[in-house]
């Protein structure tokens, strides 16, 4: 079974949609552009929209590419996406509402480039802020999913940068676009002294598609989870001796969560207890010993 | 795959022939088609592209600038419409507020050469601080205003723009939206075209503003209007695709299309001059029509004009006043309105989406400025630009932003109001510094205020995509040019504490930081360090976390550097953290900030009596 989309542009009265979504900086815009510079060349009216502005500051972006005889709006309307890329596994998740019930291909880079945002809790134990959902999970709910380790594929290859071209590879099997407008265009739009590896992974992208929808063992397959919670973390409790406090303010100046105050009587107290993650500092800092943190027995916890 | 540094020559593409091309880009090559000889521009998401674009276009053809602000460009724009010549100046919808002193006036006075002034609206506040709708500026000016629905009518509108600018006496709006300016479709492009150049004229009643003159210009506007409203009534700039008459859609600009995505065969007036509106189509529309419903983005401008006249059409009661609209968005309105049945089954799964807010780069000079700010537990009036994402977790640094170049009187005024007990900051960037924060410096040095105002210089204008500006001497064009002294600037106007600190030398940002704070009066701080990204992308060798030492503070992921995230090691169920070497670009903030030493540049790893001592602290 092929799952090529049929390509004619007379007939063609909806426009194809393929939705390209990823990080700032991954070449999520160069993607859309060769996409659209090759559609353009076979004769189809192309409408190709992004949002620039927050992107490069490692925002989300997006770019909708849509082609056919006619195309109206720019933006793909949600549920219509006959394709969705995504060079960065939460940002597929992300877009997956796009995707067209009971025939949208999502093609994935398993990548995860986490937010600082994630890393955020100082719960202790904390989980990690990622989406949690794997590519089992995707395949539950649409019709085709594939999930490729691009850009290890890519770097393997000799540059991690071409993980987009790979996936462009993979796009290339949903299309029925000759190879021979694929190459040229991305001939035309990488770096000359970058042409052989682009053209190399593009390759990568079709046969690793071709050999999972075979059943084939394919390489670059392989998701790694995420880090578990931590269940044996160890609650403290922070002491602080006042008669040996001269309120030299370090403890409250280096405290990362900033929980520690000098009270009027200038003496340092733990002001939000509830923010204090145990983690040292001050009691190691401290000039005159009179900070102590001690475990608390799990039972005295509870 | 990153796309190649050269472009090719604009001027070089085929004319006769479609070529892809971003709105911005359309509207840069409309300009130039239509024989622009001066453009100007403040950089703003989403137009700065136009200005970008139109750098591309030989020297010889047009003088194009990057100016301090959207007033003075605007000014110089006029300045070369009065020297006879066709003029631009390209802004977004709140620069138009800043130039709006200009506009107000020029349209009494008229234009001399083509006068068009192109404004790019964000609904859905992609990168904005609200979303004004400029047509409502036009009726305000009382100048017409041309509204775009694709890239090829950004080129055709702009050049019309100056037809109808110099045929009607009159500065002409081109309003895009963020969608236009930002998406790429078919265009045909044509050869340029040279006007003659006119004289000057000298014409004192039209051109100097004083009451004597406006008074007699006034009438002359509205008349002027008038005239257009009549004269343009027949324009192909508007369309009529007529479909049943049982419905009948009257819209404008992006809102066109989501109409002709969901409902292609309906019958549509499409506005390309949505001010003034074509009265007698309109009413002839109407009359055809059982039912009329108006589709517009943002304020019921068209809709609310049209009701004036007693004639009935619906609009806003179904589609959002608020927002941007979207093929999907419209389908919502119009199944509410009744014209589209529910779709059943219309979207693809969902999963619960990652919270990625757009964050300060890997090594930004601002995360350390504002780092030390947020451990002195000041006020802080913030302002324009990348650092007012430091109004978000973890740096929490900023109080209030209002718009371009309110940061310093935002702090005269929390300080003359004498309530508030904290130390008072003002934080500004260079070029939103030189955009409109001078005159607010000197009013808080003539009013005595005691506040410290932190110059955050990283050389570039970076929110909108590293655009040069006078701090930077160098012009549009990449040519050297006078660079502005910051240090001289501030001490002539009146400010007698100065001090200039690298952004990355944490100790001394703190105890100078501490210092201008404890000056009585005004107190400037300027923090330097340039931009990682632009004009240079920087990229230092990346540091190292040796897990062996990291105790899992957290204290330098209080930096929200990106760079940094967790491991998949614990240290008493906290994280141990670690660098993304392909991200860090080796500032070396964070080891500054690492009370244990266990960030290290990558070399000194495993060499311990290397290892450089921790010296900052958890602030």
């Amino acid at each position: 079974m092929t799952n090529a989309i049929k390509l004619n542009p007379e007939k063609m009265k909806e426009p194809i949609n393929v939705l390209i979504v990823g990080v700032g900086g991954q070449g999520v815009i160069m993607v859309s552009k060769v996409l659209a510079q090759i559609c353009q060349n076979l004769g189809y009216q192309v409408k190709q929209s992004e949002v620039h502005g927050m992107a490069k500051r490692g925002g989300v972006v997006f770019s909708h590419v849509r082609f056919g005889a006619e195309v109206w709006s720019p933006t793909i309307p949600m549920g219509k996406a006959d394709v969705l890329i995504a060079l960065e596994w939460a940002e597929g998740l992300r877009w997956m509402s796009y995707l067209r019930p009971g025939s949208g291909i999502f093609i994935a880079d398993t990548k995860r480039i986490v937010p600082p945002f994630a890393c955020r809790s100082r719960v202790l134990g904390a989980d990690i802020g990622y989406s949690k959902n794997t590519p089992d999970d995707v395949r539950e709910k649409v019709a085709e999913a594939f999930a490729i380790d691009a850009t290890e594929m890519a770097t393997k290859a000799g540059n991690e940068r071409a993980a987009n071209t790979l996936l462009l590879g993979a796009l290339s099997t949903t299309l029925t676009i000759p190879d021979k407008a694929w190459k040229e265009v991305i001939t035309q739009m990488v770096p000359p002294k970058t042409v052989e590896v682009n053209l190399k992974v593009f390759d990568q992208g079709q046969k690793w598609i071709k050999g999972s929808r075979k059943g084939e063992p394919v390489e670059g397959a392989a998701f790694v989870p995420l880090v578990q919670p931590e269940e044996n973390a160890v609650r403290t409790h922070l002491e602080i001796t006042a008669e040996w406090c001269k309120g030299c303010d370090i403890c409250v100046k280096m405290c990362p969560e900033r929980c520690l105050v000098l009270n009027k009587d200038q003496v340092a107290e733990l002001a939000e207890p509830e923010k204090c993650t145990g983690c040292h500092i001050c009691e190691w800092l401290c000039p005159d010993f009179a900070i102590s943190l001690n475990p608390i027995q799990q039972e005295a916890a509870e | 795959m990153s796309s190649k540094a050269e472009q090719v020559s604009p001027t070089a593409i085929k004319t006769g022939i479609t070529h892809q091309m971003t709105g911005n880009e359309a509207i840069a090559r409309g300009a130039w088609e239509a024989g622009v000889k001066v453009a100007a521009a403040y950089p703003g998401t989403p137009s700065t592209e136009i200005m970008e674009n139109m750098a591309h276009y030989p020297v010889g053809d047009v003088h194009a600038q990057w100016s301090t602000n959207e007033k003075v460009a605007l000014d110089v724009a006029i300045g070369a419409s009065f020297a006879g010549v066709r003029a631009i100046s390209m802004m977004k919808h709140v620069g138009l507020n800043v130039a709006s002193d200009a506009l107000m006036s020029q349209s009494y006075i008229g234009v001399h050469g083509g006068l068009v002034i192109i404004v790019c609206d964000d609904p859905g506040i992609h990168s904005s601080q609200n979303e004004q709708d400029t047509r409502l500026f036009g009726r305000f000016a009382q100048v017409p205003v041309l509204e775009p629905s694709d890239a090829q009518e950004a080129l055709d509108f702009t050049k019309a723009a100056f037809d109808i600018s110099e045929r009607f006496d009159t500065p002409v709006i081109v309003r895009s939206t963020t969608r236009i300016s930002h998406t790429r479709s078919s265009v045909l492009v044509s050869e340029r075209i040279t006007p003659e150049d006119k004289p000057f004229n000298a014409e004192v009643s039209k051109n100097v503003m004083v009451p004597g003159h406006a008074r007699v210009r006034h009438p002359m506007v509205i008349d002027r209007l008038e005239r257009l409203a009549e004269e343009l009534e027949t324009s192909d700039l508007n369309r009529v695709e007529m479909g049943s008459s049982k419905l009948g859609i009257i819209t404008s600009s992006m809102s066109y299309v989501y109409v002709k995505e969901n409902l292609p065969e309906v019958s549509v007036l499409k506005l390309g001059l949505s001010f003034p509106l074509p009265k007698k189509l309109i009413q002839d529309f109407c009359a055809k029509h059982d039912r009329v419903i108006v589709v517009e983005e943002l304020e019921p401008v068209i809709e609310n004009e049209i009701k004036t006249w007693g004639l009935k059409v619906e609009g806003k009661e179904f589609f959002p006043r608020t927002g941007e609209l979207s093929p999907e968005q419209v389908r919502i309105s119009f199944e509410q309105a009744g014209v589209l049945e529910p779709e059943a089954d219309a979207l693809g799964p969902q999963f619960e989406p990652l919270i990625r807010p757009p964050v300060l780069c890997a090594g930004c000079p601002h995360a350390m400025s504002y780092t030390a700010i947020r451990s002195l537990d000041v006020r802080v009036a913030g302002d324009i630009g990348c650092y007012t994402l430091a109004v978000g977790d973890p740096l929490t640094a900023i109080d209030t932003t209002v718009a371009m170049g309110s940061s310093i009187a935002n702090a005269t005024g929390m300080y003359l109001a004498g309530s508030e007990k904290k130390p008072i900051v003002a934080t500004i960037g260079d070029s939103t510094f030189i955009h409109s924060g001078i005159p607010p410096l000197i009013d808080a040095v003539y009013n005595q205020a005691n506040i410290t105002v932190i110059l955050l210089d990283n050389h570039i204008t970076a929110m909108t995509g590293g655009q040069e500006n006078p701090g930077t001497g160098k012009t549009l064009r990449g040519e050297q040019t006078h660079q502005v002294n910051f240090e001289e600037m501030i001490r002539a106007c009146g400010v007698e504490w100065i001090e200039r600190v690298d952004s990355y030398d944490a100790g001394s940002m703190l105890h100078t930081m501490r210092e201008a704070i404890a000056y009585r009066g005004v107190s400037v701080l300027i923090a330097d360090r340039p931009c990682v990204l632009d004009p240079v992308k920087i990229k230092g060798p990346a540091m190292t976390v040796d897990p062996k030492d990291c105790n899992a503070c957290q204290g330098c992921m209080n930096l929200g550097c990106p760079a940094l995230i967790w491991s998949d090691e614990w240290f008493e169920g906290r994280h141990i953290v670690k660098i993304d070497p392909s991200a860090c670009i080796g500032c070396s903030v964070c080891a500054q900030f690492c009370p244990t030493g266990a960030i290290q540049p990558t070399v000194n790893l495993g060499q311990t009596a290397a290892k450089a001592k921790p010296c900052g602290g958890g602030v």
